[in-house]
């Protein structure tokens, strides 16, 4: 039995390199190989999506697609221009709720409520909500709204997403107000700011990039959510602007128009996924790049 | 001297002022109205628990617990009411979903935190990923239904002709499935396992791994038998959120599973999820099925929320570490 000292001792050119075709070297770069293989196998499906989204949605694309009523079946003529219109309304309903109620936590949160019970609990909630299925939303929206109303709306489907949106738009404002330094804030007290003054003149204006990004993406995740807007905004074949009754929807129609058998439907179906993908995409895009730059 | 600091000092008395009244009921009612907002977010859940409990409660009394979770028909005409089919297409799809998403997320997310491409490659490759999250799942659905299941049909038919044997792979193999489903949303769920664990990564102490290297570990001894056993925590509640969000998906189930309300052993046979048989029986429901719909939804609810405690239970615990 010899030790490391000895055996350096008798043998002064002892290698301790390890050789090139051990098995531990081998097994290092079966597992680098196989992470590099798995990292590729989550991109193609996503470069294959994209790349699918565009060629069957851009032929179907142009001006009247956000102009004219969807064809009735059997029909080829038309677009999704009503779908267009409804999600944003619905979306603004959705941010009516989500943006006042989302920014003011957030500001409790992080200026009021640092480090006590009441905050901990709320974040704990945040994001218990941030886990609770968008169906689940839906059917809230439904319990509460549509049977207390007696019929669908696009209200009751503004409702749903601002479940959806809330935890979103807290969880970012917070982290936008974390990033004030708190100087900031200090030095504003000094002359003689009232906790009010400081928050709504110095605070949320310096966090105003940040809020807006939170609201964005906020608004991109509810864009996106068809299963929430199933049981309360349903659909509409018309124009319709009204807030109390159904209305059409982007996700919604590309859901109701991708399982059945017509051909035009179909291909409107990927019309309309292409602008949604390309609307979501590019304000996820943008409020990364605005929150990457964001230093003090 | 002495008696213009008085002066001055009497000055600066006079100087400030009192808060005017509006001034501080501003501030105090600013306060409580943050305070009402941030627990406005709480109660959300809390009412959203409550309501779904109290509008599925006439559907739970009149069809039982055991009864509801155990029976296989799910038939309006007769109004019986039962939703094992769909419970275990749930957890089927999901546990398809970690089996593949679990080894890539993480092996994906070693890819992105060590140095074996350089970071001018890695940045984009982890922006990318970061995406998938927000494409929209009817979408994803959409490319699923015309791209995903015709490119899917030829593989199944493969696996169906050579392990039919197995009662796994038995049955007919026309791409719409409880397979689909889980290899759909285990493209869906790794984005959440990859960012928490690359960040879990990222934060445990370079002497731990310095550490290792100097005993004469490999690089990826280091990463099996310490960095991974050291961001367990972080690495399991990323793998609950994941779960949480695989078991709610709704679009993407009901577009690509099948939506069959046949309990079957085979992966390639078509089933549904507990989100799938809301979305696509909510339109012809009458005023029963809505109920027992709802309570369907409660299952679901209870299953997700469960799952949600848990990852961030386990993340508050092990956060400090």
């Amino acid at each position: 039995m010899t030790t490391i000292q000895e055996s350096l001792g008798s043998s002064p050119e002892v290698n301790l390199e390890r050789k090139k075709s051990s098995s531990k070297n081998l097994f290092g770069i079966l597992m680098t190989g196989l992470t590099a293989v798995f990292t590729l196998f989550i991109l193609v499906p996503l470069f294959a999506l994209v790349f699918d989204v565009a060629r069957q949605g851009l032929p179907r694309l142009g001006l009247q697609s956000f102009t004219q009523l969807p064809p009735p079946p059997g029909l080829t003529e038309g677009c999704f221009g009503n779908a267009i219109v409804g999600t944003l309304i619905v979306l603004a309903v959705a941010a009516a709720f989500a943006v006042p109620i989302g920014v003011l936590a957030a500001i409790y949160l992080n200026e009021f409520g640092k480090g006590s019970k009441i905050a901990y609990w709320v974040r704990f909630g945040a994001n218990v909500l941030t886990g609770v299925p968008a169906i689940i939303a839906g059917l809230f929206a439904y319990t509460v709204v549509v049977l207390a109303m007696g019929r669908f709306s696009a209200f009751s489907g503004g409702v749903a997403l601002a479940v959806v949106m809330l935890p979103i738009v807290m969880r970012t404002t917070e982290e936008g107000l974390l990033i004030v330094p708190q100087e900031v804030r200090q030095g504003s007290l000094a002359v003689g700011a009232t906790k009010f003054q400081t928050i709504s003149r110095i605070v949320v204006p310096a966090a105003l990039p940040t809020i807006a990004t939170a609201v964005t993406l906020g608004l991109a995740r509810a864009a996106g959510e068809a299963a929430p807007l199933l049981f309360t905004a349903l659909n509409n074949n018309f124009w319709s602007t009204d807030l109390f009754r159904p209305i059409a929807t982007l996700p919604v129609l590309i859901y109701f128009f991708s399982i059945i058998p017509y051909r035009a439907q179909q291909e409107i179906a990927w019309a309309a996924a292409l602008v949604l993908l390309g609307l979501v995409l590019i304000v996820s895009v943008i409020a990364r790049v605005v929150t990457a730059k964001r230093r003090f | 001297m002495a008696s213009s600091t008085g002066e001055s000092m009497r000055f600066a008395k006079h100087s400030i002022e009192r808060r005017t009244s509006t001034e501080s009921i501003f501030d105090k009612g600013f306060y409580w109205l943050t305070l009402a907002m941030a627990m406005a977010v709480a109660a959300l859940l809390l009412w959203i628990v409550l309501q779904m409990t109290s509008s599925a409660w006439p559907a739970i009394q009149q069809f039982g617990v055991w009864n509801f979770i155990s029976r296989t028909t799910w038939d309006p005409v007769q109004n019986i009411y039962g939703i094992l089919p769909q419970i275990y297409g749930t957890l089927v799809t999901s546990f398809i979903a970690l089996l593949i998403a679990i080894p890539v997320g993480i092996g994906t997310a070693i890819f992105l935190t060590e140095d074996f491409v350089s970071e001018k490659i890695r940045t984009p490759i982890a922006f990318a990923i970061e995406l998938i999250v927000a494409v929209p799942s009817v979408v994803i659905g959409l490319w699923g239904i015309f791209v995903l299941v015709p490119f899917l049909r030829p593989f199944f038919a493969f696996l169906n002709s050579t392990l039919g044997w197995i009662p796994l792979f038995a049955g007919s193999a026309r791409g719409f499935s409880l397979l689909t489903l889980g290899i759909v949303l285990s493209l869906m769920i790794v984005p959440i396992i990859i960012s928490i664990t690359r960040g879990t990564l990222a934060e445990i102490p370079p002497e731990l791994r310095q550490g290792s290297m100097a005993l004469g570990a490999t690089r990826w001894e280091t990463l099996l038998r310490v960095m991974i056993p050291a961001g367990l925590s972080g690495i399991v509640s990323s793998v609950m959120l994941a779960l949480g969000r695989a078991l709610g998906e709704t679009m993407v189930a009901a577009m690509l599973v099948g939506n069959s309300n046949r309990l079957s052993a085979s992966l390639l046979d078509p089933g549904s999820t507990i989100a799938s048989l809301i979305a696509s029986q909510f339109g012809e429901a009458g005023r029963t099925q809505v109920a027992a719909l709802l309570y369907a939804g409660v299952i679901l609810m209870i299953m997700a929320l469960i799952v949600n405690i848990l990852a961030e239970v386990i993340i508050r615990k092990f956060q400090n570490v």
